[in-house]
């Protein structure tokens, strides 16, 4: 049963993750209300844009609640690049909003400049970027990323990045021109990816294939 | 400190036909857009730019058709522009599979749809589309595929556009488009310098040393090439060997036959 249901709240391209789900053998329902979530074997929450009206949209639907009933109850979730920051605390994204609180930390906006006032790197993070192990880490078994090697290359895209309360949450980094950013979080059921896995080549591919084989 | 310079495959689409033109001029068809955009998937091209080049001309779209039929077994991020008149436009075209929409003549006509785009769907989503074609010492910023112009100077416009929300700049030299001379450095520096948001330099690519000037001296964060793809003057492999010998890092991958290169 490789059966995975992706969260339409509304401001999500869902044609591209849903076929990637698909390429690698998952049966796909979309789902926008409660009762889709409580009911799913597996759930990826998907995502482009600002968090706040993210949130507000989950909470529109009431999906906030489902998707914390689910995680409690111990369903795999999945939260790809602005779902991935809605797992969190707070985001300080258009003024701060709360998120779904599930993995404890905060989403930052990446920092352009540099100590001495001169231009560090270019925000949005756009563009390819090699997977690392954070510190204290030598592997991504019993993970999505189990079939990854270090140094393989997925694609990013964002302005703010994800700083989990502790450090052992974090499962994968990358170095954007010098700063280090948490490509994949996770903490139990849950995980969190930074990169788009459908937009990653067959790379990507077998993280979502390990994802929804969890 | 790694930016990867990302390689992009640029389809210009007459529906149902990918074309290529000189200066937009003259399109010659060469085939089946998605057969030319899963050969490059599968070169590993970074990223493909996909553009319906008749819609802002003849106000109608045919987009979404095209995107279903071109990013069908493409698991790369696909960038579309052409025709996109209104934020329902663009809901539309990402709901169909679609990550970026790049936006040109109704951006000129009414710059406020850049906020209304990153507003709705985030700056990253938003690609500020120009056609640029040389006049003296400036650069004026053109539409409909380099008939009209603006009266608009394309470095103002390129910060103005990255003040209302624009995520990525995509710079269009009409003047070197389809002609394989090598980029407009000058204008792609000239706007590198002047915005903080990635350049995606386009126009005038006709080999591996023209992509390498368009990084080093245009300073462009990535390189949208059509014609050196599509007659097969350059290869993927190829250029990504060209920006590796040159001290450009760019995505290094497993090609799809399982060696991997160092």
């Amino acid at each position: 049963m490789n059966s995975v249901t992706v969260i339409d709240y509304g401001i999500v391209n869902l044609g591209n993750i849903v076929r990637a789900l698909e390429h690698v053998g998952a049966r796909v329902c979309v789902g926008s209300d409660p009762g889709a979530v409580s009911q799913a074997d597996r759930v990826i929450l998907p995502g482009v844009g600002a968090f706040a009206s993210g949130m507000a949209e989950l909470k529109s639907r009431d999906l906030d609640n489902a998707l914390k009933e689910a995680a409690l109850a111990g369903t795999p979730l999945l939260g790809i690049c602005l779902g991935m920051q809605l797992l969190l605390d707070y985001s300080e994204e258009n003024g701060g909003a709360m998120g779904l609180g599930l993995i404890a930390g905060n989403v930052i906006e990446m920092p352009r400049w540099g100590a001495d006032g001169l231009r560090k790197r270019k925000v949005p993070h756009i563009g390819w970027n090699a997977l690392q192990y954070p510190p204290n880490q030598s592997h991504w078994q019993d993970s999505c990323l189990a079939m990854i090697h270090q140094g393989e290359f997925c694609y990013f895209i964002h302005s703010y990045m994800t700083i989990p309360e502790n450090p052992a949450h974090i499962l994968a980094q990358c170095d954007y021109e010098g700063l280090v950013v948490n490509a994949a979080i996770s903490q139990d059921n849950i995980t969190g990816l930074q990169f788009h896995p459908e937009r990653s080549g067959p790379e990507g591919l077998k993280i979502l294939e390990c994802f929804v084989r969890s | 400190m790694v930016r990867n310079v990302r390689l992009i495959a640029r389809l210009d689409v007459k529906a149902p036909n990918l074309v290529k033109g000189i200066q937009f001029e003259g399109l010659r068809k060469l085939g089946d857009p998605n057969e030319f955009a899963r050969r490059y998937y599968h070169d590993g091209v970074d990223e493909i730019y996909c553009e319906d080049i008749v819609a802002s001309l003849y106000e109608r779209s045919s987009l979404l058709d095209i995107i279903e039929r071109t990013t069908r077994d493409i698991f790369v991020p696909v960038t579309v522009g052409g025709g996109l008149r209104s934020v329902d436009d663009v809901a539309a075209v990402l709901r169909a599979g679609a990550d970026k929409v790049a936006v040109n003549t109704a951006a000129i006509k009414n710059p406020s749809i850049i906020s209304d785009i990153a507003r709705r769907f985030g700056s990253q989503c938003m690609v500020l589309s120009i056609q640029a074609k040389k006049q003296d010492d400036s650069w004026e910023a053109y539409f409909d595929n380099g008939r009209e112009h603006s009266g608009v100077d394309v470095v103002q416009w390129a910060e103005q556009g990255q003040a209302l929300g624009a995520g990525e700049i995509l710079v269009t030299s009409v003047d070197r488009e389809g002609t394989a001379t090598g980029f407009d450095l000058s204008l792609l520096r000239e706007v590198s310098d002047r915005v903080d948001i990635p350049v995606i330099a386009s126009g005038g690519m006709g080999c591996a040393q023209d992509l390498v000037d368009a990084v080093m001296l245009g300073k462009v964060d990535a390189v949208a090439m059509a014609h050196a793809l599509h007659y097969g003057i350059c290869s993927l492999k190829e250029l990504r060997d060209t920006c590796w010998s040159q001290n450009i890092p760019v995505r290094n991958r497993q090609d799809r036959n399982g060696s991997t290169p160092t």
